[in-house]
């Protein structure tokens, strides 16, 4: 085991899976030399060469088209897109082009190689256009699947499962946590399942559901519940494409209660599907609402982001609220 | 760059260049002064242009069919079979093409079977997209073709990261993408050309300038002198060749391709030609183009022009143009008859290819679409057929398929 942060694990995930297979290629903007803006693909150009660790020139929308030429040629694509802010010059690549290589030729082509790599979510000064969490707009398309680790241990596991997923994969990595985050991690490979919730938290009253860096902020006031006599069930979704229904309606069925999370806007968040899908299940388990606790729906503010963050406080609050229903 | 300073300022338009047209032939199938004939042998120059004459006669009759409401779509290739084809046989058999939709000339130069191409057009269960695309979206796997995608210019950028993958395997391999002038002013074309300039990849860059993007005229699309000219701001071999003369086609493509290959650079190049048909089956050119216009380039017809030249040549007869046309007609339309009586993919395969493997949550929601189909089967004929339930005596029915 050693100790890292998320970058270094994110970094290192790179690295063994360039190292295994010669058909992994790593790019994007200021990928190369320069290791990416945040260093997560740092000395991946000096030890695998300029052929498979290379700057871009900045278009996103050429990256991803790029990148599903790339795959479907049956090379390991992993591109980074700098900002989630930003991949929506993309958008129709990922949308109309990587969800559904697959489907629309029958199979004879796919870009399962494809992983897209970008760092998203607030709580870094970023303003509008450095801190969204676009998740829901590509929950949204089918032949996508989505995973966001919280933590350097699941970064590590999760990348590497995702590069070696026969399907295309978007890897929101939360970069509050990029070097906040810090914590054991194996220096081998190993892999986490993709489309596996996990349980971090047993509890009896209610379940908190959420995913990347909210996880933190959700533990945070499970605690703060804890010390009122609340037991809390919290669970880390992980994959949002596909999503373990399984996992959070064994929670619900047991507490009755539900809150789920996230930095993103409540309208059309991807909450609202949990919501939905859990009512169905759950229905006659269910003692109180649903709630969500999430971003307001208004662009992404900048000095007023402490205000527009679901803080551990207001997910405090909803928990009380759900309980003395 | 060494830069050089000057002390007036001078403003440059970009018509201190001019991009010359290559061509070869007439269009009497003559070749002209100074041309050389490309080295094509007799065997080579006969499948080019029964390819070209294959894909026309194809496109009149299921242009026709179209008309007759046994099919619901059609795209013509017709006018741009010498860009298209021409192409298609200066390239390695195992070179990639990534078309845009109008090339179905390509594959059959490649020897897709006039059933593989019925197959599509009706979405039976011999597609190999398995019905889930409008007609015309071919793609194949052994021969090297890219399943058609709608959306415009995605396939562009697409061909630069494809090429450059068979740069890294090193076999020798380069990628031909196909789009109009009209997808070239999408973002999607300038950002494939200046990667693929950038990272050096074995591309080209087939355009083909057939003077309309749907109703658009060229003139309206772009205020330069067509397309080419955009090579230069990305450092990138460029020519322009006559459309419509598949000598001249074969041969710039043959030399793009060396340079693709041997060079480790794209290459662009402009085919100069003229969409005799309309847009698709849902256009009607009346409404945007004088007749006159058209008939101006009937007389360029790219088939008669290398007609003629293989006749001269002594390759082809008239005999041989009847005997042929008449046996591919019929081959069309038994074909057709074959291809409009099979069955349409089955239910599963509206839920299999999402993913490699189908999800939980998506077996869920095929279930319940079966309990559904089985109370209302009459509703859902195909869906019916396909869980062989006999229509108006299965209407309810309990437990899972």
């Amino acid at each position: 085991m050693a100790t890292m942060n998320m970058l270094q694990a994110i970094n290192n995930a790179l690295d063994i899976a360039m190292a295994e297979d010669e058909k992994v290629i790593c790019f994007g903007e200021d990928v190369g030399i320069f290791g990416g803006v945040f260093r997560a693909t740092s000395h991946l150009q000096e030890k695998y060469g300029k052929a498979r660790c290379f700057n871009t020139p900045l278009v996103e929308q050429g990256i991803i088209g790029f990148a599903n030429g790339l795959a479907a040629q049956g090379s390991v694509a992993v591109a980074e897109i700098q900002f989630a802010d930003y991949i929506f010059p993309a958008f129709d690549q990922i949308v109309n082009e990587t969800a559904k290589f697959r489907y629309r030729s029958g199979d004879l082509f796919n870009v399962g190689g494809l992983t897209i790599r970008t760092p998203y979510g607030g709580g870094i000064s970023g303003g509008l256009y450095h801190s969204q969490s676009p998740e829901a707009y590509f929950t949204h398309t089918p032949g996508l699947k989505v995973v966001v680790p919280r933590n350097p241990y699941q970064a590590k596991g999760l990348l590497l499962a995702a590069i070696r997923d026969p399907d295309p994969v978007l890897f929101l990595e939360p970069k509050r946590l990029y070097r906040a985050a810090v914590g054991e991690v194996p220096e081998e490979d190993y892999q986490l399942p993709i489309g596996e919730a996990e349980v971090i938290k047993e509890g009896t009253d209610i379940t908190l559901v959420g995913w990347g860096a909210q996880m933190e902020v959700i533990s945070k006031a499970a605690e703060l519940a804890e010390e009122q006599g609340i037991a809390c069930e919290v669970i880390d979704l992980r994959s949002l494409l596909p999503w373990d229904v399984d996992t959070v309606a064994e929670s619900v069925f047991k507490t009755g209660r539900m809150i789920v999370s996230h930095e993103a806007p409540l309208t059309g968040g991807f909450a609202g599907e949990i919501a939905a899908t859990i009512q169905e299940r759950c229905f006659l388990y269910l003692e109180s609402p649903i709630t969500r606790v999430t971003g307001l729906d208004t662009p992404f503010p900048l000095v007023l982001e402490k205000e527009y963050l679901p803080d551990h406080l207001k997910i405090f609050e909803a928990i009380r609220e759900s309980v003395n229903f | 760059m060494m830069t050089q300073y000057v002390h007036q300022p001078s403003f440059m338009t970009g018509d201190e260049f001019s991009i010359e047209t290559f061509c070869l032939l007439n269009p009497d199938g003559e070749l002209y002064e100074g041309a050389e004939e490309p080295a094509l042998t007799r065997e080579h120059a006969r499948k080019l242009y029964q390819a070209m004459l294959a894909t026309r006669i194809l496109d009149e009759r299921m242009m026709a069919a179209q008309r007759q409401g046994r099919l619901s779509f059609y795209m013509q290739c017709t006018g741009e079979e010498a860009a298209v084809v021409g192409a298609a046989a200066a390239l390695d058999d195992a070179d990639m093409i990534m078309a845009q939709y109008r090339e179905q000339g390509a594959l059959m130069y490649r020897g897709f079977s006039i059933d593989e191409f019925m197959n599509q057009l009706f979405g039976n269960e011999l597609d190999y997209g398995k019905g889930r695309q409008m007609p015309i979206h071919y793609g194949s796997r052994k021969l090297h073709y890219m399943t058609i995608s709608s959306p415009l210019a995605t396939q562009i950028p697409q061909a630069t990261g494809y090429a450059y993958g068979q740069k890294l395997a090193g076999e020798g391999h380069c990628t031909l993408t196909f789009f109009g002038e009209g997808a070239a002013s999408e973002g999607d074309f300038h950002a494939a050309l200046n990667m693929a300039s950038v990272h050096q990849v074995p591309v080209i860059f087939f355009c083909r300038n057939n003077g309309y993007a749907i109703s658009t005229p060229s003139t309206e699309q772009f205020a330069a002198d067509g397309i080419a000219p955009r090579a230069f701001g990305y450092h990138m071999h460029v020519i322009r060749v006559d459309g419509n003369d598949a000598l001249a086609v074969y041969e710039a493509t043959r030399q793009a391709r060396k340079i693709a290959v041997e060079q480790n650079q794209p290459v662009l190049i402009e085919a100069m030609s003229y969409r005799l048909a309309a847009h698709s089956s849902s256009d009607d050119p009346s409404g945007y183009r004088a007749k006159s216009e058209e008939e101006a380039w009937r007389v360029k017809d790219p088939l008669l022009r290398m007609q003629r030249w293989l006749a001269k040549k002594g390759w082809w007869s008239d005999e041989e143009e009847a005997t042929q046309q008449e046996t591919l007609r019929r081959e069309v339309l038994e074909t057709m008859k074959r291809a409009e009586k099979r069955p349409p993919p089955p239910l599963e395969s509206l839920i299999s290819d999402v993913y490699a493997d189908v999800t939980p949550a998506l077996q869920r929601q095929l279930d319940q679409l079966k309990r559904h189909i089985r109370r209302y089967p009459e509703a859902y004929p195909r869906g019916a057929k396909s869980l062989d339930l006999t229509l108006s005596s299965a209407t309810d029915s309990q437990g899972e398929a």
